[in-house]
């Protein structure tokens, strides 16, 4: 009797589950499509258009569109370029609001005003503090008039060596409360026996901040260290919207290169060029997936 | 646990943690603030203090241009002139206000309303398939534009919508962000609630519908915001799929106005924040939340 009434129970609760499988993948159905019209399926040709010579005689050429690509100068200029400016901003974009975050959490008075104040960068769309970055970085603007009165040389900022500065000073102006947050939730989650304990223990504050905060932090730090690299490749838009489609050469990014190759019709170098960012991307995102799994598991142990 | 003694190294310490994040927290406001402030300020004054930089070869003939830039907060006399120009004559500046609120609305809507199905079907049942396709979205959410604008434009050039505001629009609906953010929140119900409402007779809709919607509104509300700046500020969209420049959002079209016009623009930069500061102003609580739960790719 009892083992008829378990197996009914265990044939309905599969039947549950997989009536549960179908009907909500039925929800998914709009948003699949979607993605499948929209990126998937014309990502396909992309990576088709990656590998023959020209849409018209569709010849199958391999990686040669990859090496030729490689050898491309301005391809390699923008590479580059794209390259450094996430060196630079990069690092930055974790380290100054952990910092802040940090702060924010201790004893200070305006904790939540200060909070706002640095959120709200965010919320300011890029084009509207365009006109401010121009006042102050133009060859007779602010910085210009501060430098000459301390007996230094007027420069055009943003079209000089120091443009890539600039650019990186707005980014993070738009970045660092986002990452300032991310920081601020995960140290409101980390567990206070640890820290009690080492406190009777007699640790100093330094101690419990390098070995017990920032062991628990360090998911939170990777994860924000691959948000900020991944929005240093959207760099572009403040380039952009400061210098146009041809800014200075060490300005030149990934994403002007595309544009010109939109505005020539080259299919094939704008096909593998995307490609390339495509693999690129996969890793990262790989390595965040990969890496969150393991840090978990230190973390629960 | 005793209790922190307030001694006097910890009380400089903390003044001195107060007064670097107070300077930086100053720096992070000034150009907002310094934008709104320069909005109130007369044509001439503005042609007198920025001149230098933004004026045009007309303007050369006006005495009043200094050579150096002048930075001032605080006008000389407050005036609401540009504003005027800009809301009641000059209409191309309003056109493209609302060109963006015509490309960002739908997108919102639309996009949350996918993404309220698709997340409830990525919560509700957790097989391989789905993990699996749910990573895919995650890639995908993480792209940035040098890939995905040739995928958009080769289907937008496919279906004909190409320079048209679809071209825009739809590839937006179906960006996978709030799909990301609200199945983190659905999966945060309780499998009890649902089983119990299913007991009583509930189908998956009534389900989806009056318990797990309702239940993620707070994360609603945060996803609302962050879609909301991520397209009120969009740019790339602009250079490839819709180059009409009747059709240009003030995100673009703002950085253009530079010359001849500057005093204008600044009334416009700030006409064009007030939507999202707005949002900021009410929803600040939710944005923070939102980000909050962003951080991380597991739940």
């Amino acid at each position: 009797m009892l083992k008829k009434y378990i197996k009914n129970k265990k044939r309905k609760q599969f039947n549950e589950h997989k009536r549960a499988k179908i009907s909500s993948a039925f929800f998914l159905l709009p948003s699949l499509i979607g993605v499948a019209v929209f990126f998937a399926i014309p990502f396909i040709v992309v990576l088709y258009y990656s590998v023959i010579d020209d849409p018209v005689n569709k010849n199958f050429v391999g990686f040669d569109n990859f090496i030729s690509l490689f050898g491309n100068e301005a391809f390699r200029l923008a590479a580059k370029n794209t390259f450094a400016i996430s060196i630079l901003a990069v690092p930055l974009a974790v380290i100054l609001p952990l910092l802040l975050a940090v702060a924010l959490e201790g004893d200070i008075p305006m904790k939540s005003k200060l909070r706002t104040f640095l959120l709200s960068p965010m919320m300011v769309p890029v084009a509207s503090v365009v006109l401010i970055w121009q006042v102050v970085f133009h060859h007779q603007g602010v910085l210009s008039n501060i430098v000459t009165l301390f007996g230094g040389q007027a420069v055009d900022w943003l079209k000089s060596e120091y443009g890539i500065y600039v650019v990186v000073l707005l980014f993070l102006w738009k970045n660092i409360g986002y990452n300032m947050i991310i920081f601020m939730a995960a140290i409101g989650n980390i567990p206070k026996f640890p820290i009690e304990a080492a406190m009777v223990d007699g640790a100093s504050e330094r101690q419990i901040f390098f070995s017990i905060k920032l062991r628990y932090l360090s998911p939170s730090i990777l994860f924000v260290t691959i948000i900020s690299l991944i929005n240093s490749f959207k760099i572009f838009r403040e380039v952009y919207l400061l210098t146009g489609n041809y800014p200075y050469k060490s300005l030149y990014t990934l994403q002007h290169y595309m544009n010109n190759m939109f505005i020539r019709f080259e299919y094939q170098k704008l096909s593998t060029a995307s490609v390339i960012m495509f693999v690129v991307m996969v890793i990262i995102v790989g390595i965040l997936f990969i890496a969150e799994d393991r840090f978990g598991k230190d973390v629960e142990h | 646990m005793k209790k922190k003694k307030l001694t006097l190294s910890r009380f400089l310490k903390n003044s001195l943690t107060f007064v670097l994040v107070f300077a930086f927290s100053l720096l992070f406001l000034f150009p907002t603030v310094f934008t709104i402030a320069n909005s109130f300020v007369s044509e001439s004054e503005i042609n007198a203090n920025y001149g230098s930089i933004f004026a045009t070869g007309e303007s050369g003939g006006k005495v009043y241009i200094s050579e150096k830039v002048n930075l001032k907060l605080i006008p000389d006399r407050v005036v609401f002139t540009q504003y005027y120009t800009v809301l009641f004559k000059s209409p191309d500046y309003l056109l493209k206000f609302w060109n963006a609120v015509i490309l960002v609305l739908p997108i919102v809507v639309f996009q949350l309303i996918v993404a309220c199905l698709a997340s409830y079907g990525f919560a509700r049942y957790r097989g391989k398939l789905r993990q699996l396709i749910f990573f895919a979205y995650i890639v995908l959410m993480f792209m940035p534009y040098q890939v995905t604008l040739v995928p958009n434009y080769l289907v937008a050039d496919f279906l004909g919508i190409l320079e048209t505001r679809w071209a825009v629009i739809l590839p937006g609906i179906f960006s996978p962000f709030a799909v990301f953010l609200l199945t983190k929140s659905m999966k945060r119900i309780p499998e009890s609630i649902i089983e119990a409402a299913r007991l009583d007779g509930a189908g998956e809709w009534q389900i989806c519908t009056r318990i797990c919607i309702p239940a993620c509104r707070s994360s609603i509300f945060s996803v609302i915001i962050l879609i909301f700046i991520d397209y009120w500020n969009m740019v790339e969209q602009f250079i490839v799929l819709l180059t009409d420049r009747d059709k240009m959002p003030l995100s673009v079209f703002l950085s253009e106005i530079n010359t001849g016009e500057i005093s204008l623009a600044f009334a416009v930069a700030v006409i064009y924040m007030i939507p999202a500061l707005l949002l900021f102003l009410y929803g600040e609580e939710y944005l923070v939340e939102g980000i909050s739960s962003s951080g991380g790719l597991k739940d």
